[in-house]
């Protein structure tokens, strides 16, 4: 039984993955595709090469930023729909130390330049934090909020303080030539650089952060009763504020994967909603972070697999990609919806609590 | 005279548990009957069936010689009831707060002007006009003044109970229904609703409620049921009958958990000293009480009367602290300024009434859940991490020691039964043997075997030195367990018994803010 | 006299750029009250764009078009309610999927209706809103006011967002006051979106709603989710929008103008101060986000 439990708590995620698929395959009919040819574009544009693959982990490589921001907010309870404003401020961070200090050398440079887009994309999580624990306003409307003023400020920045000058595009200057991360060879000639291991370590302080320290304990004790962590003592406040600062310095280091290693420079616009799709991604890995690097993988396929559609179909965009991301997340939310289906066929009832509690 | 509410072999089980059992008892018509009962006797329930929001499982109902519903002729709703006019005013008001009061009351009987027929009925505005005036004579006719165009978060709770009346009139309720109608209500409200209710039974409303205030009972009620484990265990009119009969039939005569009280060693260091302790608008006023070091100091009351009030301030004394007054001393140290983790250190331990709520983390496994609050002590953290081998293992001792079923360290908090979700909690507060132990209704919801457990328990916390501070509803656990009694009454103490010196009858009354006679 | 008319055109185009704010905060206003989040709004209004265009463009009346959109909404908004009310998905994770539906589906259907996923054909002026649509916006937000406080549909909503378990005492089913409102505050939302492609501009764009479906959210809290006084902020953000333009030039300090970012995030910068109570106090239903459960 334990282990059937187990089987469904794994197929769910599974099955609203194909669920979403298979739905937004469907739809390219009504593009007149055919849907079987569709996947097979996506898939050979994912992982066709060794380039393609190479594209693909450079997608997923922000994701699983961003996904683990919204996860470790998520394990607070918090929603952090602020993802996409903190990756932009900590992004610029990192540029603006860069056209600062051209010259700091290579080891070096990097190192200060994540860590200044740590601090800054901090900040700016910490602000919807401080303002949920001590003003009691909601995080999800601020954060909204502040994706904005990001948006504003970001554009503001990079058009009047660090224009490049040389450009028609909305770009910054160029960093310093110490701050280029090294690329991985393996993939051709993709961007996917050293970036990589940040991320995955990161993946693995944000597990060993909440499962083996007694502050990451605290956060989930807030998150899953708050008034009980009140009453021994747990400070929630504080540890609002920390959580969100945190998960806004863990979107801020998708500076590493964009201006460390492929731009070099800040480009107005150049997340494509990094920070939302975070959202997907921690959803789908059940708000933890093994989960979350799988499905920041899968969604990062699908993002580099749908931008071939452009050119391989008549009548499918790349617009595709939201389409599925859209649906999957649909599939994922509504869980009650498995319950019932599963009730209704299988014939096993979930329990009400009131009758477990009695037992 | 046909009686205006018969019920015929009523029964009602909930998951196999029996909530009532053969109920059969009638209402005059023009009365006010009183339905009294612990906490659980099943008099909600059995309202609850009446007003149409559970369906029986055997039995009928009837309302003025007509079949109302049963078994044979099932009702569908509360809106059902309200139709038949049956009415029932919710222990928790059903009031929107940035509401005005016309507005509350209309909501869902609204009328419109006639020539707005056109529109469907949910669109036609409200004729607010007309509605005023039925109000204002319904007002006129039974004494019930509020003002309409007041928001109801503005008004008090006496108010609220007022509006919740008018709520029923205004839908030509025949039958009232109140569900402990003065529990939050001051001395002063009750004497004002009872004055209501009275001018109601005299144009012919009839009135059920229930109450576990037996001192409100004789002032107000023509008769009165007795319900004790969901069970009718006596019927009286109210001029045979005194108090205490009342009492003796409402707490029976059960075989009390007579937990054999060990010889008992009181040392004089005292681990929680209170001293004239108010706060504003917060029920607790003028609160001085003492515990010693191997002594169990009892508070009685009925539930709101500041019991919860006290363990919050006790607990979160920053949050109060400016509209409070008085001196609280923890293990002889003023915990003016120190947050709750700091007050826990000073050797606090607590155990909240509502386990569910502020004790446990209902979706977490239990290992998780014996370690919250002891996540920064010693065997358990070091240097900021958690050992899991230490959780492990100390889980799995204490689950033990405390005989928490079944041994499961990994199930999840909400899938123990009350009694073992309750050992869990008192296992982690007893780890660090605190000098202060507060603990509110600690066998709420536990079943038997559990609660002799759980008793025991707390003698050997005593003996082993601690000071402990009992909250309690349940009478016979007061006694039990207290050495020193207090009774809790509208955020004063009122009274205080040392062990033995006080009747089960006695304390009851004294709850009820009634003085021995 | 000249700067008469400065003010005349200034007031004139604020009423323009304030009508989508206006349709899709009234649309907000009737989901929110009713205890359902619509973060939505954005994904709705873009669809309405959408549809409206395309509709136009086919029948070649803007009425059509404008009601098609309404429809659009309406119809997308059912998918929303099933999932939030009936099944209890979350509705903050609903309503980031449906926006992102939204941006999704309008470019792909763009494509295969008109071979470019960047924007539909431009209408002719004729095929266009003159001034209609501000006119109806205020007789929307009167309409909005009239039937949140006179109405009892209006009552049973404001109680479902505030205190879902008297209405349900009272006789009135909560979830399909709720099931109404989400609907109908949807139709009015892809008005909104209607009035960015048919009447502001000639055609449907990629992602031409830019965040309007925040910025009404933004005013509704602004207006403390009521009718009048979130059309009133509706109005002051499209202000600072039309003002923006008139402003690039302007020196306030040193010898720098303004920086137009600056202006743009004033909105959601003032959204912020006043959730947090530094700006009057805003106080969202007591029930806003959490189903239903009887």
């Amino acid at each position: 039984m334990i282990f059937f439990k187990k089987m469904i708590y794994f197929l769910k995620p599974l099955f609203s993955v194909v669920l979403g698929l298979g739905l937004g395959l469907v739809i390219t009919k009504i593009a007149g595709e055919d849907p079987w040819n569709v996947l097979q574009i996506l898939l050979k544009s994912a992982f066709g090469s060794r380039y393609d693959i190479g594209m693909t982990l450079f997608y997923s490589i922000p994701l699983v930023f961003t996904g683990l921001s919204v996860a470790l907010a998520f394990q607070a309870k918090l929603f952090n729909i602020g993802a996409e404003g903190q990756l932009a401020m900590g992004s610029i961070a990192a540029a603006a130390f860069g056209i600062y200090f051209p010259n700091i050398p290579f080891p070096v440079a990097p190192i200060l330049a994540s860590i200044c887009a740590f601090l800054v994309g901090a900040v700016w999580g910490a602000i919807p934090g401080w303002l949920r624990a001590r003003r009691g306003s909601h995080e999800v409307i601020n954060t909204i909020m502040l994706n904005f003023i990001a948006s504003g400020l970001t554009s503001w920045m990079t058009l009047y303080l660090f224009r490049n000058l040389d450009s028609q595009n909305p770009e910054t200057k160029a960093v310093g030539a110490g701050y280029w991360m090294p690329h991985l060879k393996i993939f051709g000639e993709s961007p996917v650089s050293f970036s990589i291991f940040i991320a995955l370590f990161a993946a693995f302080c944000v597990w060993f952060f909440l499962w083996k320290t007694a502050l990451g304990y605290e956060i989930r004790a807030v998150g899953q009763n708050e008034s009980a962590a009140r009453t021994v003592g747990i400070d929630s406040a504080k540890i609002r504020i920390l959580v969100m600062a945190v998960a806004g310095g863990l979107s801020g280091l998708v500076a590493t994967n964009e201006i460390l290693a492929h731009a070099g420079r800040f480009r107005l616009g150049f997340s494509p909603g990094y920070g939302f799709m975070g959202i997907a991604v921690a959803l789908l890995g059940r708000n933890k972070p093994g989960g979350v690097v799988l499905a920041a993988l899968l969604f990062g396929a699908l993002h580099k697999g749908t931008s071939d559609l452009d050119l391989e179909t008549e009548n499918v965009t790349r617009d595709l990609s939201q389409i599925l991301q859209a649906l999957i997340i649909l599939c994922v939310s509504a869980e009650g919806l498995w319950s019932f289906l599963l009730e209704s066929s299988f014939g096993f009832k979930k329990k009400k609590k009131s009758e477990i509690r009695t037992l | 005279m046909t009686p205006s509410v018969e019920f015929r072999g009523l029964s009602k089980a909930f998951h196999g548990n029996m909530a009532n059992t053969d109920l059969s008892f009638k209402v005059r018509k023009g009365s006010v009957h009183a339905i009294i009962g612990e906490n659980g006797a099943g008099k909600s329930t059995a309202m609850k069936i009446l007003y149409g929001i559970y369906q029986p499982d055997e039995g009928e109902i009837y309302i003025e010689g007509k079949l109302w519903g049963g078994r044979q002729k099932p009702w569908s709703s509360s809106s059902d009831a309200i139709l038949h006019g049956i009415g029932m005013v919710h222990q928790h008001f059903m009031l929107g707060g940035p509401h005005t009061v016309l507005d509350n009351i209309l909501l869902g009987a609204e009328q419109a002007h006639w020539g707005w027929r056109w529109l469907p009925k949910a669109l036609r505005p409200i004729d607010r006009d007309e509605a005023r005036q039925r109000l204002e004579s319904l007002s006129e006719q039974y004494g019930l003044k509020v003002a309409w165009d007041a928001l109801v978060e503005n008004l008090s709770v006496g108010v609220h109970q007022r509006i919740e009346i008018l709520k029923l009139l205004y839908r030509d309720a025949k039958i009232l229904i109140l569900d402990e109608p003065t529990a939050v209500l001051t001395q002063q409200e009750t004497n004002e609703l009872f004055d209501h209710l009275r001018k109601l039974c005299h144009r012919g409303k009839t009135i059920l409620m229930i109450t576990h205030k037996l001192k409100e009972v004789m002032s107000i009620a023509d008769r009165v049921t007795v319900f004790r484990a969901g069970k009718i265990v006596g019927e009286r009119e109210i001029h045979k009958t005194y108090v205490e009969d009342l009492a003796s039939l409402m707490v029976g005569r059960k075989v009390s958990l007579k937990a054999e009280s060990p010889p008992q060693v009181v040392l004089q260091e005292p681990v929680l000293q209170v001293q004239g302790l108010s706060v504003k608008d917060f029920k607790l006023q003028e609160v001085s009480l003492q515990v010693r070091r191997g002594e169990v100091v009892g508070i009685a009351g009925v539930e709101g009367n500041g019991q919860a009030e006290l363990l919050q301030v006790l607990l979160h004394p920053l949050e109060y602290q400016n509209r409070m007054k008085g001196v609280i001393e923890v293990v002889g140290k003023n915990i003016e300024g120190l947050n709750t983790r700091q007050i826990r250190d000073l050797g606090m331990g607590v155990i909240p009434d509502d386990r569910l709520r502020d004790a446990l983390l209902t979706d977490r496994p239990a290992q998780e859940n014996y370690i919250l609050g002891l996540h920064r002590e010693k065997p358990f953290c070091q240097a900021g991490l958690i050992l899991d081998r230490q959780v492990e293992e100390l889980t799995d001792q204490a689950m033990e020691e405390y005989d928490i079923r079944p041994r499961s360290r990994l199930l999840k908090a909400d899938r123990f039964s009350g009694g073992n979700q309750q050992k869990l909690v008192i296992a982690r507060e007893f780890f660090r043997s605190p000098k202060l132990l507060v603990i509110a209704q600690p066998t709420r919801g536990v079943d038997v075997g559990a609660i002799e457990f759980i008793h025991k328990k707390i003698f050997r916390a005593r003996s082993e030195g601690s000071g402990i501070l009992l909250i309690s509803s349940e009478l016979d656990e007061i006694l039990a367990l207290s050495d020193r009694i207090l009774v809790m009454y509208t955020g004063k103490i009122i009274f205080e018994f040392n062990r033995g010196e006080v009747t089960e009858q006695a304390l009851g009354l004294a709850m009820g803010g009634e003085a021995r006679s | 006299m000249e700067v008469f008319m400065w003010i005349v055109q200034l007031m004139a185009s604020t009423c323009r750029v304030s009508t989508p704010l206006l349709f899709a905060a009234m649309g907000g206003m009737m989901s929110e009250r009713s205890g359902v989040v619509n973060i939505a709004l954005e994904g709705l209004m873009l669809l309405g764009a959408f549809v409206a265009a395309a509709a136009t463009d086919f029948t070649h009346s803007p009425v059509l078009g404008a009601f098609a959109a309404f429809m659009a909404g309406l119809i997308f908004s059912i998918f929303y309610a099933f999932f939030v009310i009936e099944i209890g998905s979350d509705q903050i994770v609903a309503g980031t999927a449906m926006n992102m539906l939204a941006l999704g589906l309008t470019p792909f259907f763009s494509k295969i209706l008109y071979g470019s996923s960047t924007s539909t054909p431009s209408l002719p002026i004729e095929f266009r809103f003159q001034y209609a649509p501000v006119w109806i916006a205020f007789g929307v937000v009167v309409l909005c006011w009239v039937w949140i406080v006179k109405t009892p549909f209006g009552l049973w909503v404001q109680f479902a967002g505030e205190h879902p378990e008297a209405l349900d005492c009272a006789g009135v089913c909560v979830k399909r006051v709720r099931w109404m409102a989400v609907l109908v505050g949807g139709g009015l939302a892809g008005l909104g979106g209607a009035s960015l492609s048919i009447f502001l501009s000639s055609s449907f764009s990629r992602n031409m709603t830019a965040g309007r479906g925040f910025m009404a959210l933004a005013a509704l809290i602004f207006g403390k989710w009521k009718p009048i006084p979130a059309a009133l902020a509706c109005l002051l953000f499209g202000f600072s929008d039309a003002i923006q333009i008139r402003l690039q030039s302007v020196v306030l300090w040193g010898n720098e103008p303004v920086p137009v970012q600056f202006i743009q995030i004033l909105p959601y910068f003032v959204t912020i101060l006043v959730l947090a109570g530094f700006v009057g106090q805003a106080r969202a239903p007591q029930a806003l986000g959490i189903p239903f459960v009887k």
